[in-house]
């Protein structure tokens, strides 16, 4: 019996980079939306311009649920390279759409599965007055026609979308039009009641929005008053500035002047990127630069002078799967420790961790003014799966009541008042010391900022108790910056429980869904999502509560688990590490398999 | 005598510039360098630059990498807001710290290992950015903190006390006027006359300016067989031009024989006189300015002098296109688009 679902299925297409199947697949995830059914969609892509493979996920989740949910139910498989794979993975009882206009002979098919062939290169000749390379970009649009047909989209909902994707196109529009019409008449003449997975009509997108996490970031950091960004291009993080290009040229330009109120440079390299920030914000703009693993091994030494000599700065890094060139294209959550203790000699570097595109634009924002009041780089850590994955969250929002945090600058007028300055001197018993800007005043409050050792007035001294005394307060800033970072959210058992879990960054979505399948099973846990670190006491406060805890990471080496061992003085045996790092995001299934195995094991050992 | 504090005291008869300033409060703390190093001579020639030109220190910003000659900004220009960044990096630095203030004067202070071997890329980059600057790279061929070692301006057959350089030299100069530097110049330290003056155009400059001093080192790289010798740069020396910097509409003193004097004047209304001693030089050629190095270093001269200018010169922030009012005294009311512009953008994504 073919799978029955509506509104709660898996379609993946399998495509060849490069086919033009991006644009269509993603007008297939958007259709569902306006069906007023929430998507949870993923692309999954090769670090490649054209013929290597590429997947898009699209998760139709009526239930809310908008993490991935592993497993595919119907398959769209247009790619003969990965055809077995891509077969081998749908469900039991599943479906597989494909292009019908040859045969099917030697390909590997299975029992189970429903095939829904198409013609797709037959019905694409059939358009008139096209050259082969729009037939082959057509060829997306009619599996996305048949598509509507097999699952029961509202035909209005397909004909506003793509006329909303081609303004003013109108020949554009016709041909996709008739392309969308071929496929959707084929499957209703050849393929009637032959597919059980519908998209019904529902009200459950409500105001949300469909949005990409570095666009949401760059929009982010307009709203968090950035002016200056030095970037390198580099995947996945390379959107996040043009997002910020493309939101201050429609946001930023003066109206009366037509003066830019910001300024972008492409930099030679990530080095020279960090280091344009850095002069930035020494001189009282908000600066930041985007990146990815191996750009943040690159900036290493300007991170421990931005440290040392207290320069604000905001760094998003848009984690991707290292080591080395790694899984340019793939997700992981790997970067931590590097960033955590950046550069050589003692540093500790202050991060913050967005759960999705949402919390990319909040915490896009707050970081400038967690950089500024802590004089400090702030590494807002974001990962592929959020930076270019368009997510349906809450819409974005902004406080007109809100000012921005510009920290402890002196000014000429503190200084002509007779406020004494001293540029690395402790007076609030925060540890966090008053800086100047240059220009700021003819003759008083002028330092020299230096990597190398000094006092507390910042000249240059090698006497073992200024440093050490200066390293001791960069210790006490770190304590005070525990309760400025964002605080973690705690997720209550449904009864007590014994059992905690740990996750942070894109995993939330997937164990959201996880805890509900787990109380489902009768197992029940406490969670806490870190957003930022240093951890604060309710970390450690969490932990202590439990017996046992776990921690969902997106690395090999369960980078954040040691980072709590090593910062909060924790026994490691506290911790049982759950650990998905093939360049996938994580899904529900895996969690809720991996907990469930280890809390049974557990309970069995403890009944005997 | 570098553990001695700089005595404050001011001969209440020193002169006062137009702005009210002295001599000696340009001055910065001792120099820590050894006795005889051409660097002090560079810091003296910056002192005495903007006392003339009556610049207020706070105006200024000084940044430097790392090495001997970046050490210097802390003996100059006590008043100012200096950076001490990272080895060859000072350029990436200088373009943020430019982006985020355009109203300020940006010194950046290099030397010939900073810029030249770990730094060449930043030091390329930023010429060809056109970052209104003036990159002075206190050039002695070697790595002194380090105790001698070549660096990558070093000419090839060069000695040191204990070895000979075999690798071909880096020519800054040529290097800037190829990526489009818009004032490069060449100068020695032992040459106030000549420095002085070609430092207070470079400041006036409004566009990306590059000043080569030679600047022996005495303690490494001031032994006979060194090009970069106080005696060798002496006898070698090739000026194209004697330079008088004038303020806007000051009067021309000096006497010129007829013809041989060029004048150039800047976009701030500054002019430069130039005494011509090469008749067929053309400071405003740069492709002649290329050819004329090339052929006088075939020769083993080192030609100084205000080598290119174009009196014409943009900076990146023409480039950019960015608004007068410096990026860092804009706030939430010229950069927030506020929450009803929010409303319509998170519409754009329904």
């Amino acid at each position: 019996m073919p799978i029955t679902a509506t509104n709660d299925f898996v379609v993946k297409f399998a495509n060849v980079n490069g086919s033009g199947s991006a644009s269509a697949n993603e007008l297939f995830a958007r259709c569902v939306l306006r069906m007023g059914v929430p998507v949870c969609s993923r692309n999954i892509f090769p670090s490649n311009i054209q013929g290597l493979p590429t997947w898009y996920e699209v998760r139709v989740a009526g239930h809310n649920w908008l993490g991935r949910r592993g497993g595919v139910d119907l398959m769209v498989a247009l790619n003969p390279q990965t055809w077995n794979k891509d077969v081998n993975e749908i469900e039991q009882d599943g479906y597989l759409l494909y292009d019908s206009t040859k045969a099917l002979t030697t390909q590997k098919t299975r029992d189970d599965i429903t095939l829904l062939g198409v013609p797709l290169t037959l019905l694409s000749n059939t358009l008139e007055g096209t050259i082969p390379r729009e037939r082959q970009l057509l060829k997306n649009v009619i599996y996305l026609g048949a598509l509507s047909a097999l699952l029961g989209f509202e035909a209005s909902v397909v004909e506003s979308l793509i006329n909303e994707q081609f303004p003013g196109k109108e020949k554009l529009i016709k041909l996709n039009m008739k392309a969308v019409e071929l496929g959707h008449n084929y499957a209703q003449q050849n393929l009637a009641g032959k597919c059980h997975l519908k998209v019904e009509r529902a009200d459950k997108v409500g105001d949300r929005i469909f949005i990409g996490g570095n666009d949401a970031a760059g929009l982010g950091a307009v709203y968090g008053g950035a002016t200056v960004c030095a970037w390198y291009p580099i995947t996945p993080s390379t959107s996040l500035a043009e997002s910020f290009t493309a939101h201050c040229k429609a946001l930023r330009i003066d109206p009366v002047t037509k003066e830019n109120k910001f300024a972008i440079v492409q930099a030679e390299d990530e080095i020279a990127a960090i280091g344009m920030v850095l002069g930035a914000n020494w001189n009282g703009a908000r600066a930041f630069t985007a990146t990815s693993g191996p750009g943040i091994s690159l900036m290493q030494e300007f991170f421990g002078l931005a440290y040392y000599a207290e320069v604000p700065a905001v760094v998003f890094d848009i984690q991707r799967g290292g080591p080395s060139t790694g899984m340019p294209t793939r997700t992981q959550q790997s970067d931590i420790l590097l960033a955590a203790y950046a550069s050589h000699g003692d540093t500790k570097h202050v991060m913050i961790f967005p759960q999705d595109p949402h919390e990319s634009f909040e915490m896009a924002a707050q970081a400038f003014d967690l950089a500024e009041r802590l004089q400090t780089p702030i590494f807002v850590m974001m990962d592929l799966d959020i930076g270019m994955n368009d997510w349906l969250v809450d819409p974005l929002k902004w406080d007109d009541n809100r000012k921005y945090d510009r920290g402890k600058v002196m000014t000429a007028a503190d200084l002509d008042a007779g406020k004494q300055f001293a540029r690395y001197l402790d007076v609030d018993g925060d540890a966090i010391p008053y800086r100047t800007l240059p220009g700021e005043h003819p003759t008083k409050g002028t330092y020299f900022t230096r990597g190398s050792s000094h006092n507390a007035y910042a000249v240059y001294s090698e006497e073992g108790k200024d440093y050490t005394d200066n390293m001791q307060r960069l210790l006490r800033k770190f304590e005070t910056a525990k309760q400025m970072v964002p605080a973690p959210v705690k997720h209550a058992a449904g009864r007590a429980s014994r059992w905690g879990v740990i996750y942070f960054g894109s995993t939330s979505v997937a164990m959201e869904e996880a805890f509900h399948r787990l109380e489902e099973k009768g197992l029940y846990l406490d969670g806490l999502r870190v957003r930022g670190f240093p951890f604060s006491d309710e970390v450690v406060d969490f932990i202590n509560a439990h017996d046992q805890v776990f921690i969902i990471e997106q690395n090999r080496d369960a980078q954040l688990r040691k980072l709590i061992v090593n910062e909060c003085s924790i026994d490691p045996a506290r911790f049982i590490s759950i650990l998905h790092y093939d360049g996938a995001p994580v899904t529900a299934r895996f969690i809720l398999r991996e907990i469930t195995d280890r809390m049974t094991i557990t309970r069995k050992e403890a009944a005997e | 005598m570098t553990y001695i504090a700089k005595p404050k005291f001011q001969h209440p008869g020193l002169k006062k510039n137009s702005v009210g300033f002295t001599h000696r409060d340009y001055e910065g703390r001792i120099s820590t360098l050894c006795a005889g190093c051409g660097h002090d001579s560079i810091s003296a020639a910056l002192i005495e630059a903007c006392f003339e030109l009556a610049i207020e220190p706070h105006r200024v910003a000084k940044l430097s990498g790392i090495g001997c000659s970046s050490k210097t900004p802390d003996y100059f220009l006590g008043q100012s807001h200096g950076f001490n960044s990272v080895h060859g990096r000072m350029p990436s630095v200088l373009t943020g710290a430019n982006l985020a203030n355009r109203d300020l004067i940006y010194l950046g202070v290099s030397g010939d290992g900073d810029s030249a071997s770990i730094g060449l890329g930043q030091f390329a980059h930023c010429v060809r950015r056109g970052i209104n600057m003036t990159y002075i790279c206190e050039n002695n061929g070697v790595y002194g903190l380090t105790k001698g070692q070549f660096s990558a301006t070093a000419d090839k057959g060069s000695r040191s006390k204990t070895a000979v350089n075999s690798d071909s030299p880096i020519d800054l100069v040529s290097m800037a006027l190829l990526l489009g530097a818009t004032y490069v110049a060449r100068s020695f330290s032992g040459d106030k006359k000549q420095l002085v003056p070609l430092l207070k155009g470079a400041i006036s400059h409004k566009g990306s300016a590059l000043l080569d001093v030679i600047s022996p080192c005495v303690q490494f790289n001031n032994n006979p067989g060194s090009s970069k010798s106080y005696d060798y740069v002496r006898e070698h020396n090739d000026a194209v031009n004697r330079i008088d910097f004038m303020v806007p509409r000051a009067e021309l003193k000096a006497d010129y024989e007829p013809g041989t004097v060029t004048t150039v004047t800047q976009h701030d209304g500054s002019t430069l006189n130039l005494a011509k001693l090469h008749p067929d030089y053309d400071p405003t050629d740069r492709a002649a300015a290329l050819a004329y190095l090339q052929h006088h270093v075939a020769r083993g001269n080192i030609v100084t002098g205000l080598l290119y200018i174009d009196n014409n010169a943009e900076d990146i922030h023409a480039h950019l296109n960015t608004a007068k009012t410096p990026m860092n005294r804009l706030g939430e009311k010229e950069l927030c688009p506020g929450s009803n512009a929010l409303a319509t953008i998170n519409d754009e994504y329904r």
